[in-house]
């Protein structure tokens, strides 16, 4: 990237509120996420009955659960979680995805009919259905559900890669690479791919945030991570039964999966603002 | 055609996934404890035994002759399990849908009505983090607030429709909300620039310069072209409003579908989760099937068979 376009690239994500907004959330949790690796403000493991249920104070900002763990401690710990499951399962349907999506769009024939109505099968299952059936398989359990939400997202890029990959086909430019015998394989990395990464990468950013809510809710049904490791999902779970004295316990970790979910959908339709400006503006 | 396609594609695909099920229903029934022979006299008695294939065919001849066998765990027929739990999970779908479009029909129109202005930019705001929230932490959040602080509403669980249409219809609101505030934000965000999208065109110029009032032009002829993407998106978000309803119906601890194949996936009561899940499957199909017809209803240009 030149210089100058490099510059205007940055323009257009300072002029982009949603990206400027979205992006901060996402940075603030990956923050958490980090430093939460090194530190967090109390005991994420250790149980100590003699803390339990401790109100607000200034060494537990938000309270402390019925382990006697600190709520603020545990949060930070779940986003690191969270962070995991998104990248894991993304990069999973992204590779196993548009990988399909490419050989399709590329030998077109019965291989795209062939993959492309086994994605059409996997749209009549909801997605948390499957991943719960998928759990069910292979045991309840934090890599599980990792995979399971991964699968889930192979037939969401398989679709997408092969439809934006298609109309890239019929580009002149693409014509004049067949032309000038480059083979199939060669034109899909040289020009097929850099072509749709836009489109992908936001595709990326918004199953992201599916996938931090496909977590959430399979560890709050009990088959996403187990304990003792911190999940938003869980935290949420085990809340529940304590919903009528300590309230506050099953609003933390809600909120913290809004806050996620909405600033990576923020940080998504900003960067559809910045990397395809035609698209938004037909929006 | 494409519809028992489709169908037939998902029980194939449902089958070869419970085949792969790890634990045995047999075990899982008897224990842990129990001999080998019980083991295989059970497996033999439930008719585990057969090859696969045979006991694919069996299961889909069943369903085409109304019978889905019988559940390993209760020896009970499938039927009188999911029938109570359609019983909730259906009224409970059909009341989240009504209510979501209903909230996507209010706000979007307002919104595209006053584009550009601060209520249009707030309601979109609001709809966006209604996207974020997840279903089942808006549930236990309204559970607090109606059930346990109001005392409106039921904070779980169903009366069954025998003790009265409204008692069942006020313990299914709550859940119902959960489900539509998600879903209806979606929508909102699709009629809004559906309905902008529209107001851009030709036509409405023209009703305008005759000097039809904005509200008019509105109510006859944009919001019917506009609904087209509004109810593609309506078919396609069935599909999660189900998946919704497995996990709102475990918060409000009814015995809905959600609860009978979470319950018979633990028990390896590989016979009903087959059949619930085929159930939920062609519950997509059908709606996406209605879509379809929708489409010629809303706009005849769109005759049924160029779709």
């Amino acid at each position: 990237m030149s210089s100058s376009s490099s510059q205007s690239f940055f323009a257009l994500c300072l002029r982009s509120r949603s990206f400027m907004v979205g992006g901060s959330i996402t940075a603030f949790l990956l923050l958490c996420a980090l430093i939460s690796l090194f530190w967090t403000p109390g005991e994420v493991y250790g149980i100590s009955i003699a803390t339990r249920f401790l109100p607000v104070s200034a060494q537990h900002w938000l309270g402390t659960d019925q382990f006697g763990r600190d709520i603020l401690s545990l949060l930070m710990a779940g986003t690191q979680n969270s962070i995991t499951v998104g990248v894991v399962a993304v990069s999973i349907g992204l590779f196993a995805g548009v990988g399909l999506g490419l050989l399709a769009s590329a030998r077109r024939g019965w291989t795209e009919e062939l993959i492309m109505r086994f994605s059409d099968f996997s749209f009549a299952f909801p997605a948390i259905l499957s991943a719960i059936m998928i759990t069910a398989i292979l045991g309840p359990g934090g890599v599980n559900s990792i995979i399971a939400i991964g699968i889930y997202n192979v037939p969401v890029f398989a679709r997408l890669t092969r439809g934006s990959a298609n109309a890239i086909w019929t580009r002149e430019y693409v014509m004049a690479a067949r032309a000038s015998g480059k083979g199939k394989f060669r034109i899909t990395i040289e020009h097929i791919l850099p072509n749709i990464l836009s489109i992908l990468i936001v595709q990326a950013t918004i199953q992201f945030a599916i996938a931090i809510l496909a977590e959430a809710a399979l560890s709050y049904l009990g088959l996403g991570t187990q304990p003792p490791h911190p999940s938003w999902g869980r935290m949420l779970n085990e809340a529940q039964t304590l919903m009528f004295f300590q309230p506050m316990q099953a609003v933390y970790p809600g909120g913290a999966i809004a806050l996620a979910v909405f600033g990576l959908n923020l940080l998504g339709d900003g960067l559809r603002d910045v990397l395809d400006p035609r698209l938004s503006r037909k929006r | 055609m494409t519809l028992l396609a489709t169908l037939l594609g998902a029980s194939i695909v449902i089958f070869i996934v419970m085949e792969i099920l790890p634990g045995d229903p047999a075990l899982v029934i008897l224990g842990v404890e129990a001999t080998d022979e019980a083991i295989a006299l059970l497996t033999t008695e439930l008719g585990l035994d057969r090859p696969a294939l045979e006991r694919y065919f069996d299961w889909i001849f069943g369903i085409l002759q109304g019978d889905l066998g019988n559940s390993y765990a209760y020896k009970v027929p499938v039927w009188e399990l999911v029938e109570g739990a359609l019983k909730i999970t259906v009224p409970l779908a059909i009341l989240s849908m009504i209510l979501s479009v209903a909230l996507a029909l209010v706000v979007g129109l307002y919104a595209a009505a006053n584009h550009n202005k601060a209520s249009d930019i707030s309601l979109m705001g609001i709809s966006q983090l209604g996207i974020s929230i997840p279903n089942f932490w808006l549930a236990v959040l309204l559970i607090l607030y109606f059930a346990v602080n109001l005392r409106w509403f039921p904070a779980g669980g169903f009366p069954g429709w025998d003790e009265g249409f409204w008692v069942c219809i006020k313990a299914l609101i709550l859940p119902a909300v959960a489900l539509a505030t998600v879903q209806g934000a979606i929508l909102a965000r699709i009629t809004r620039s559906s309905v902008l999208e529209v107001f851009r065109e030709d036509f409405v110029r023209t009703a305008r310069a005759k000097g039809l009032s904005q509200r008019s032009t509105l109510w006859l002829h944009v919001l019917r072209n506009s609904m087209i993407p509004v109810i593609t998106v309506m078919g396609l978000q069935f599909a999660n409003l189900l998946a919704g309803t497995v996990i709102v119906e475990n918060v409000f601890h009814m015995p809905g579908l959600g609860s009978t194949v979470l319950k018979a996936i633990n028990n390896r009561d590989t016979i009903v989760v087959e059949n619930v899940v085929l159930m939920l499957a062609a519950m997509v199909v059908v709606t996406n099937f209605i879509v379809d017809i929708l489409y010629a209803v809303i706009d005849p240009r769109l005759k049924a068979h160029d779709i």
